[in-house]
């Protein structure tokens, strides 16, 4: 980062160049003068000479002014309203091209987590950080020089479980590729084949971050999130429903849009619901046709269904091509209640959890084999098929 | 600006199948010569259909990470990037000569240059080649050794068989090893029998796949008899028949697989400046030993 007294000069060449128009920051050049305004000052005039005292005395817009459009850059581009969300900052741009369409969120939910600071308060709350969840992941914007701000900001990442951590209790890692490795397994080892599954593992950071290597990570973590959270907030989400998602496949996955309708309601629940994926879904079966479940609160959308969901509804158009059929079996009503147990179990990820000699959950092991050692003939549950007319 | 998409396949059920793409993506961010590079796959993320949209860059270069002009790179690649007028006829080739094409994406305001896989690149003789010399570990073998490049087959898809040859034919022309054999896993000449094609004592075999996977580190050594059992290993070389089989693993894995990419990039009009060279010189002195021949095991799907 320049020294701020270097920075004078390139605010003046802009004033004269258009003139300056940003976050409540205005610096123009008429007639000779430089005028100079801002949200909580009034406008005074200055010259060349008078330039380095007058701007000295709104030195957090002119470091904000500088960090935004000489660091950071990238006008118009996702990585920088991303980073203007880190730390509260309005939506500018967007604004100033009349294409943001509410600045206080997407629905009101939302709402009360989008309130935006002016540069004064901005600046304020920066000395200490401003927290964001993106997520699982909490995301702190700083000052790097806390004492003398001079505009410069750092990013640092980890777990949201970890906010209460303190730093030395995590490994530390500065390479954002090295967000690759943290997100390929779970806390149990196993691997995570979506990104955005709640099974983040917890115990890392990334600390003192630039904005190009907070974004890398973040994308590392969740792919494409920033990129289509931005096109939502630009009203520019270009959502895929089920149908044209599905008769767009060919090869093995050509069969899915033969999926039936509520089919596409249950595998939804199964799959995209808050507590398996951190996406909201924002598809639906047809743009005019709802599918009966919520897509979730989550604060990036899911604009089509994803791979992992291709793949399973290859195996459940499969499955749904059988027959219905009537089965007979012998079952006291405990043990019929307890398959409801196990599947419920299963469902919601709860095996590991129930204890050895829990034996009055229907879920536990010594409970399904003893049902299995009674009710299963030759490896499955002793039924008769009841021909149906 | 200028941006590299290696477009790779992925697997939702073996997480190493994408170690070989993240390595050679890395190696091409340390070269330089690209402003932003993104790894994008079928079956990880970000997909194919969202990577393009991450990107800054205006001028976009999309080198697929499969071995053969087929389904994926004429059908499912082009698509999912929504390359609307991407017809195969744009590569104008005969199953190993695609080049690239260059195509507007319909949901970003960006150029797209949509390169022939790396399987087919000319480069690509060399890695094999390279390969041979890594699991010998002697940089000038070929007198008296015979290698065998494996694929596929046609029963995939008839290019699969012809990427083969074409590498074959090229390390044949050159007069470096005694012989030089194209072997399938699914067609004559099969890779099961790989002892009957060859004279020499030894014998180098090279598969060319991508990533190591359940082809290359279940199936193709129990067929040719390296091991009973894939998951005890195997010995490099192995007796089989009286022969030395040297069995190299997936090709794709090689670090020279970055130049590849880079090179075809580069035939798409990349300024890639001299990274191949300097990308060359940081894998040869990285030695041979970046490579494990028996890592990553697993069924991809
Ligand atoms: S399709 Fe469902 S599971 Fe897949 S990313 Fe979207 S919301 Fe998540």
């Amino acid at each position: 980062m320049s020294d701020p007294a270097n920075r004078v000069e390139p605010l003046l060449e802009s004033a004269r160049d258009g003139g300056v128009r940003f976050d409540g920051f205005r610096l123009e050049r008429t007639d000779g003068a430089y005028v100079l305004e801002t949200s909580e000052t009034d406008r005074i005039e200055f010259d060349e000479a008078t330039a380095d005292d007058a701007l000295s005395t709104v030195a957090e817009y002119v470091s904000n002014w500088w960090y935004w459009q000489r660091v950071v850059e990238g006008d118009g581009t996702a990585r920088r309203a991303f980073l203007r969300w880190c730390e509260r900052a309005p939506p500018i741009e967007a604004e100033a091209n009349g294409e943001i369409a509410d600045a206080d969120g997407i629905d009101g939910s939302r709402e009360a987590d989008e309130r935006s600071l002016p540069v004064p308060d901005r600046y304020e709350a920066l000395r200490d950080g401003v927290d964001r969840e993106w997520g699982q992941l909490r995301i702190t914007t700083r000052f790097v020089d806390v004492d003398e701000p001079d505009g410069e900001r750092v990013y640092d990442l980890w777990h949201a479980d970890d906010a209460g951590t303190d730093l030395a209790e995590l490994d530390v890692y500065d390479d954002p590729r090295e967000a690759r490795e943290i997100a390929t397994y779970d806390d149990d080892g196993r691997y995570r084949p979506l990104n955005t599954a709640p099974t983040l593992p917890s115990g890392w950071a990334f600390t003192g971050c630039s904005g190009e290597e907070l974004v890398e990570a973040v994308e590392f973590f969740y792919p494409a999130t920033v990129a289509n959270w931005h096109r939502e907030r630009l009203e520019t989400l270009d959502v895929d429903h089920w149908l044209e998602t599905a008769e767009r496949q060919t090869g093995i996955y050509d069969v899915i849009d033969e999926l039936p309708r509520e089919a596409v309601d249950w595998m939804a629940e199964a799959c995209c619901v808050d507590s398996q994926c951190l996406r909201r879904r924002e598809w639906e079966y047809e743009a005019d046709d709802e599918l009966a479940i919520d897509g979730g609160d989550g604060q990036f959308p899911c604009r089509e269904p994803c791979s992992l969901v291709i793949a399973a509804a290859r195996k459940w158009t499969i499955l749904e091509s059988e027959d219905e059929r009537t089965y007979e079996l012998e079952l006291t009503t405990s043990e019929f209640n307890q398959l409801a147990e196990l599947i419920d179990a299963v469902a919601e990820g709860r095996t590991d959890e129930i204890r050895e000699a829990d034996v009055y959950d229907g879920a536990n092991r010594y409970r399904a084999r003893y049902l299995r050692a009674k009710r299963f003939d030759d490896g499955s549950l002793e039924a008769r098929t009841r021909g149906e007319q | 600006m200028q941006a590299l998409v290696i477009a790779a396949h992925g697997s939702h059920l073996n997480p190493d199948a994408s170690d070989p793409t993240y390595a050679h993506a890395d190696a091409v961010r340390e070269a330089g010569a690209f402003d932003e590079v993104r790894e994008a796959f079928w079956k990880e993320e970000p997909h194919f259909r969202e990577v393009v949209r991450t990107l800054e860059s205006e001028e976009v270069f999309v080198v697929p990470l499969f071995i053969s002009e087929g389904y994926f790179t004429e059908q499912v690649i082009p698509r999912e990037l929504r390359l609307e007028e991407w017809d195969p006829e744009r590569w104008d080739s005969d199953g190993t000569d695609a080049s690239q094409a260059t195509l507007e994406a319909t949901d970003v305001e960006k150029t797209v240059h949509y390169c022939g896989p790396v399987g087919t690149h000319d480069a690509m003789t060399d890695v094999i080649v390279s390969r041979a010399e890594s699991v010998t570990d002697d940089p000038d073998v070929g007198e008296g050794v015979g290698l065998a490049v494996v694929g596929h087959g046609t029963e995939r898809n008839e290019n699969s068989a012809k990427a083969i040859e074409y590498h074959a034919d090229r390390i044949r022309g050159r007069d470096r090893f005694e012989e030089v054999k194209a072997l399938f896993m699914d067609e004559e000449p099969e890779v099961d029998d790989v002892t009957d094609y060859f004279e020499s004592d030894d014998v180098v075999v090279v598969p060319l796949f991508v990533a190591d996977g359940y082809h290359t580190q279940e199936d193709i050594p129990e067929d040719m008899g390296l091991t009973d059992d894939f998951r005890e290993g195997w010995e490099i070389p192995a007796i089989v028949d009286g022969v030395r089989l040297w069995y190299a693993g997936a090709v794709g894995t090689e670090e020279l697989m970055a130049d590849v990419i880079l090179e075809r990039a580069a035939d798409a009009g990349a300024d890639v400046g001299d990274s191949i060279e300097t990308g060359r010189e940081a894998a040869e002195s990285a030695g041979d030993d970046g490579t494990d021949p028996n890592a990553g095991a697993g069924a991809g799907d």
